[in-house]
């Protein structure tokens, strides 16, 4: 058995699959990442450095099979983080590579159908944070927001925010992952400040002096709006589920 | 004065959530000018705890209204707060909520105040300011007042995305009995009016871009269920004449909420007909997604929707003749019209069986309701078990599987409390 370990970046994971080529190993392998790995005795260990020629290689190979839609949702299903993930996206490459045709719409393999699920659950997370996003206005001008999403999906929404909000400053700051998107008016840039709850709450972050009312006005909108004898429960929870509550403006004090 | 905006909020939204058209798609504005929002598929921000989609800041401009329609809680007799947004102020608030990703734009109504044009033109400011002086390209929803001149229309079109009028009532003479004072060819004149001009000028943009994009996202109309005693084939044959004749986007169903002790109408208290609201939308799908008509869904023989199957499933077990279906042959069309398997899942069936036959485990994985669908489909050589069973059988077994939030609705028994 051999096993392959990473650092966890999607050009490494390519670079991954270029070496289980390389080395031409048909024997039992997996792809690990060394966040989680720990080490045994039975197995034949490889150490990757991502590398950008071979991570090109082996993606312009499933491009020349696939279509966009298709290579879109190997990166998503990878975005997902799911334990071992990374070898049912190297099933999926190994079936793309072995077949003449295109083999992305046979849902009767159980890997490729797993790759296209995953990545379905992907896209609604992204969804649900172009929905869930809720900026607040600091008194520098700086709209900020907190996010804890299921799966790694701020590199996702980057362009619908940018497109958006193309004349105002923002970030959106995931407090789970530790890392952030920041949009300076030109640019997005990929930040890593801590920029947490406490600070907020200590009064390190100052706020515009209209933000605490356009909130409450929010607050009310959102109760005013609802209708009480059609009250449902269950709805309202599965399409809000309790754990954004944390940061969004109209449910926090529910909770 | 922030409590004041404060309290004319909550009127002014109060009185607006009747209106239960939410939808922010349809539209495809760009954010070309670096300006402020865009608009694409549609986003629901929150849902309200009756789990009810909030896309959009939807208010009324003032509950003022001149009108006294029975159904409506801002009618002229109502003994209720009043107030009235300035332009500025609902402008402000559109902003504001949509720089902090609240919403995805505003739907302004308004109640009737003086005169149709000078309501509208009200409306048409808001729209106008918010396009050009805060380069604002999110999205707008203005309501069409009845009677206003085709001038303002023009106008408003020019600035919303999406434009429209309820009939309130399925039928003429719900309307005249619950709203005296509204003609029912008040409502149509301005959809056939805006089709029309829709129509050409999507025409038009076909040979130049340079043409200005006029409501692109159509029209939709609503309509009150529940308060007057209209059949559902009656409301469906109006769904109809509204898809097909004025190409509405979307009508919408509204199960009406008690707001009045007017003895023309259901009495304070009395349960708001949620399940038939389902049902209604249930059927307005398969008319537009599923390639249903009117009278397959219902029919003057039978002119109201089963309360315990929906409407697909009594179809099928109506036309058991055509089934089972093969999934692995059938042509989409059917495939489509078999209970348990959705628009999604008929897609992935028809990809798949290029590189395999189906099997029972392949058609779960895919993720349709196999414990529905199993009754009417065959696949590979394993016939379908249950050719012998008649409607009626099918029926009791989908019915007693199935555990619904509606079921307290389906006992004939009258609840009292």
């Amino acid at each position: 058995m051999h096993t392959f370990i990473y650092n966890g970046s999607f050009e490494g994971w390519l670079t991954a699959v270029f070496e289980i080529y390389e080395y031409n190993i048909n024997e039992e392998v997996v792809i690990v990442k060394d966040a989680i790995y720990q080490p045994s005795l039975l197995t034949q260990e490889h150490i990757v450095t991502p590398d950008d020629t071979k991570a090109k290689r082996v993606w312009n190979g499933l491009k020349q099979k696939l279509s966009p839609r298709a290579l879109e949702t190997l990166y998503h299903s990878f975005l997902s983080e799911d334990k071992g993930i990374e070898n049912q996206m190297l099933q999926y490459a190994r079936l793309v590579f072995s077949n003449k045709l295109t083999i992305e719409h046979n849902f009767s393999n159980s890997a490729i159908l797993k790759i296209t699920q995953t990545a379905q659950k992907v896209r609604r997370e992204r969804h649900r944070m172009t929905a869930f996003v809720r900026f607040q206005l600091t008194s520098d001008g700086l709209y900020y927001a907190l996010v804890e999403p299921d799966f790694n999906v701020l590199p996702l929404i980057i362009k619908h925010f940018k497109d958006r909000y193309a004349d105002q400053r923002w970030l959106i700051y995931d407090n789970y992952r530790k890392y952030g998107i920041y949009y300076n008016l030109q640019t997005v840039e990929i930040v890593e400040i801590a920029f947490t709850e406490s600070n907020a709450s200590s009064g390190a972050i100052l706020y515009d002096e209209k933000e605490a009312l356009y909130q409450q006005l929010w607050q009310q909108y959102f109760s005013s709006v609802n209708i009480k004898a059609r009250k449902n429960t269950k709805l309202h929870i599965q399409h809000m589920p309790v754990r954004y509550w944390k940061y969004l403006t109209e449910k926090r004090d529910f909770m | 004065m922030w409590e004041r905006i404060t309290e004319k909020l909550s009127i002014l939204a109060d009185a607006a959530k009747y209106d239960v058209s939410c939808a922010s798609s349809g539209s495809n504005r760009k954010n070309s000018n670096k300006g402020l929002g865009n608009t694409g598929n549609g986003i629901c921000h929150a849902y309200t705890e009756d789990g009810r989609c909030v896309s959009l800041l939807k208010i009324l401009l003032t509950n003022h209204c001149i009108y006294d329609c029975a159904y409506c809680v801002s009618r002229k007799s109502n003994d209720v707060k009043r107030a009235a947004f300035t332009v500025q102020e609902v402008v402000d608030l559109t902003i504001n909520f949509y720089r902090r990703n609240y919403i995805e734009g505003l739907f302004l109504s308004s109640g009737i105040f003086s005169n149709a044009d000078y309501t509208m033109e009200r409306l048409v400011l808001v729209a106008k300011k918010l396009r050009t002086e805060h380069r604002f390209n999110g999205y707008i929803h203005l309501k069409t007042i009845p009677g206003a001149s085709n001038d303002l229309l023009e106008q408003a079109a020019l600035y919303a995305d999406r434009l429209s009028v309820n009939v309130e009532m399925p039928t003429e003479q719900s309307l005249k009995l619950l709203a005296p004072d509204k003609k029912r060819q008040d409502m149509l004149n301005p959809m056939t009016y805006l089709k029309n001009s829709i129509q050409a000028r999507h025409e038009e943009r076909k040979t130049s871009k340079k043409v200005p994009v006029y409501a692109p996202a159509g029209q939709s109309t609503q309509m009150v269920i529940g308060a007057t005693p209209e059949t559902d084939l009656q409301i469906l044959l109006m769904s109809h004449f509204f898809y097909q004749k004025m190409q509405m986007r979307r009508v919408y169903y509204s199960g009406y909420v008690p707001v009045s002790n007017d003895n023309r109408l259901p009495s304070i208290g009395t349960p708001v007909p949620l399940l038939r609201e389902n049902r209604l939308y249930q059927a307005d799908w398969l008319l537009r997604f599923y390639g249903f008509t009117v009278n397959e869904i219902v029919s003057p023989h039978q002119p109201l929707l089963d309360a315990d199957i929906d409407p697909k499933l009594a179809w099928a077990l109506r036309n058991l003749h055509l089934f089972p279906v093969d999934v692995n042959k059938a042509d989409l069309f059917l495939l489509k019209r078999v209970p348990g398997i959705g628009i999604q899942s008929a897609n992935k069936i028809y990809a798949a069986r290029k590189y395999a036959l189906l099997n029972e485990q392949h058609l779960v994985k895919i993720g349709i309701a196999y414990n529905k669908a199993k009754y009417f489909i065959t696949h590979g050589v394993n016939n379908n078990n249950y050719k012998e069973l008649t409607a009626m059988q099918i029926k009791d077994r989908l019915v007693n599987q199935a555990v619904s939030k509606y079921k307290p609705n389906f006992s004939p028994q009258m609840k009292l409390f």
